[in-house]
């Protein structure tokens, strides 16, 4: 049994007139030990795909579809239940862990908190648990009584990421785990959650608009265009050679190291980002394709198969072209 | 720093990130060069006071040689006599040396109008005052911190909607006219309500000793403070709320929700400490304003407080009296932002280190 599966997720934010849809009928499946990476612009819904997973979305959201969390269905559950599920069965690594710890409380409390709220451990087992994680990874057990402005912006996600562990989830969900970070620091972050992931065999959904990154750390890529998941397949071939236009778009819009031709002119995407209140008719992303043709302004485009593994949703994808 | 080339240097990069490149984390040093510095502002301000206390009352008209003497004929010399005993025959910077040697000695002057030292006039009446409004702020504080925090965790509802309301229209009401209602209803009796509490004063004087005396003065207490806690507790539920409502968008929050919190432990444990702060500051305002009560509701109550006392001496101007009281109710002022001060460092770890 697939350690997750999302089937037909449908976010709205809002209603009526005014509803925006955020998330329009995403599909992933994720196997146990496994590790996905979701890519995307901002605003395509990925982050509301992150946190509709424990349902964390505001009140506002109506949420559609099915989240099988180890077979459960997340969206039928009672609250009781999902409370015992939060952290215990998945655990996120938030973006930006400076907003993300709370700044009066002691770094080692926040991370004994949901040890003592789960009931995994009394208070003086907590605090010794607390050092391991901390030492796991790569902070001095001291640290544990530091406030978290008195880190570092790595280290503030190292305690994060120690958070994340202490209940032995069997899913990581990180949101843009380095985004804030600087370069060295950000790989370090990726080489700890690799090895953190393949220690302990915990799956990893893994959640950023850096393909590179996504790439480098995960077995396979889903990339989300306007709501919705365009192209999926393994990380490699994804990112080195995609069939959707959207895909070799964003992975051609990091220059890659070595290669002296994507240096001097790195290939962006002209436009904006749908705006997901008024998305385009047909496929959403042909005003932006530089390879649209007269049918995808008014077929919506579906995934299909496009080779071993892979799917895509673009209408040149199967064809002879 | 490292450069880190391989997987391994990377792996050794992380242990020496985690150990070096810490900002301090030796704090009881710090927040004693907090303290000794807001002790140090707080003694400048004490003296500022002492020295304005002195000129903003000569700048009141009227003369109160003239105004004792009101009503009684009086010769001029007479008056000049009075003067001369009064110490305002004397050039005004030698008034200003004079009070202030004795000032900073602890000798505040002594009253024109009682002719008794302002410091023992000040010290009968200051524990009636203490009681009032010490008694009604520590409750609308913790009325406002209560309902405002669970109006702001339920914006937008019916809940908030009359809370906010209720506490608004309380607000504007005049405390005289509330405390003025009160006595109607409540202590001379309306209809089916008998009269339950006194009309004013603090003691009925009957002889009342110990636990009997404490209950006697309870019973005067409870109208003036519902008094003043019906018109004071807006202000803390509305600062509250809306500090509250900045924090509710916040990050930490939805990590602490992710935990699997129930909703009341996320709002108790991580919401409200993080909007304590400026409600805090406000509470402690509040409790300054405590040695200078409520000059309307004091007298409303007949209650033998420092406002009662206030108004006299302003009516004079019996000038060593007002000025002892302006320090008096400054003093209070600086003393609670001090505290506060002192225990914001305590309440946000980000503050002072």
């Amino acid at each position: 049994m697939s350690l997750l599966e999302v089937r037909d997720l449908k976010v709205t934010y809002g209603s009526g007139a005014a509803a925006v849809p955020a998330v329009r009928g995403v599909d992933l499946t994720l196997e146990p030990g496994t590790k996905l990476g979701v890519a995307g612009e901002s605003g395509c819904g990925k982050s509301t795909l992150a946190l509709a997973l424990l349902r964390l979305l505001p009140a506002s959201a109506r949420i559609e579809g099915e989240i099988l969390l180890d077979g459960e269905d997340v969206l039928a559950m009672s609250w009781g239940r999902l409370r015992a599920v939060r952290w215990a069965g998945a655990s996120i690594v938030f973006q930006g862990a400076m907003h993300s710890l709370n700044a009066v409380h002691r770094i080692g409390d926040q991370i004994a908190e949901p040890l003592l709220v789960h009931g995994r451990a009394t208070p003086a087992a907590a605090r010794k648990r607390v050092g391991e994680l901390l030492e796991h990874v790569g902070l001095p057990a001291a640290r544990a009584a530091a406030y978290p402005h008195e880190l570092s912006g790595g280290q503030r996600q190292r305690v994060m990421i120690a958070m994340a562990l202490a209940c032995d989830p069997r899913l990581i969900v990180a949101d843009e785990p380095t985004t804030a970070l600087d370069v060295m620091i950000q790989a370090q972050i990726l080489r700890l959650i690799e090895r953190l992931v393949a220690e302990q065999s915990i799956s990893l959904l893994m959640i950023s608009h850096d393909l590179a990154v996504l790439a480098d750390t995960c077995d396979r890529l889903a990339v989300m265009y306007a709501g919705r998941v365009v192209e999926e397949g393994p990380a490699r071939a994804v990112y080195e050679a995609a069939e959707h236009p959207y895909g070799r778009a964003l992975s051609s819009a990091f220059p890659r190291i070595g290669d002296l031709a994507s240096r001097r002119a790195p290939r962006g995407l002209p436009g904006d980002p749908p705006d997901p209140a008024d998305l385009p008719g047909g496929c959403t992303f042909h005003p932006r394709c530089p390879v649209a043709v007269d049918a995808c302004a008014e077929q919506d485009q579906e995934l299909r198969e496009a080779g071993a593994g892979r799917r895509a949703a673009c209408v040149h994808v199967g064809s002879t072209s | 720093m490292t450069t880190a080339s391989t997987p391994a240097d990377v792996a050794r990069a992380e242990k020496a990130r985690a150990t070096d490149g810490a900002p301090r984390t030796g704090s009881s040093l710090g927040y004693l060069r907090h303290a000794a510095g807001k002790v140090g502002g707080a003694l400048v301000s004490l003296l500022a006071v002492l020295v304005t206390s002195f000129f903003l009352f000569r700048i009141i008209p009227g003369d109160p040689v003239k105004a004792m003497t009101h009503g009684v004929p009086t010769s001029a010399e007479q008056l000049a006599t009075l003067r001369r005993q009064f110490g305002l025959d004397l050039p005004l910077w030698q008034q200003f040396t004079d009070y202030c040697a004795k000032a900073l000695s602890g000798d505040l002057g002594t009253s024109f109008q009682f002719r008794a030292p302002v410091g023992d006039l000040i010290a009968e009446k200051l524990p009636a005052t203490l009681l009032l409004t010490g008694v009604a702020v520590v409750i609308y504080s913790a009325l406002g911190l209560w309902l405002g925090t669970r109006s702001a965790w339920r914006h937008g509802r019916l809940g908030d909607k009359l809370n906010t309301g209720i506490a608004l229209t309380l607000w504007s009401v005049p405390s005289f006219w509330l405390g003025l209602i009160l006595i109607i209803v409540f202590s001379v009796g309306m209809g089916p309500i008998p009269g339950l509490f006194p009309t004013g004063g603090m003691e009925s004087g009957t002889g009342e000793t110990g636990f009997a005396y404490a209950l006697d003065v309870a019973h005067h207490l409870v109208l003036p403070v519902v008094t003043l806690v019906a018109v004071g507790y807006a202000q803390t539920l509305l600062v509250m709320r809306s500090s509250l409502l900045d924090e509710m968008g916040g990050d930490y929050l939805t990590t602490a929700r992710a935990k699997g919190l129930r909703d009341d432990v996320v709002r108790r444990r991580h919401a409200v400490p993080n909007a304590l702060l400026p409600t805090v500051t406000m509470i402690f305002i509040n409790l300054g304003h405590v040695a200078a009560g409520s000059i309307l509701v004091e007298t409303v109550f007949s209650w033998p407080g420092l406002g009662g006392l206030f108004y006299q001496a302003l009516s004079v101007p019996d000038l060593p009296l007002v000025q002892g009281l302006f320090v008096v109710f400054a003093g209070a002022m600086i003393l609670m932002n001090l505290i506060a001060d002192l225990l914001y460092p305590l309440l946000d770890p980000r503050v002072g280190r």
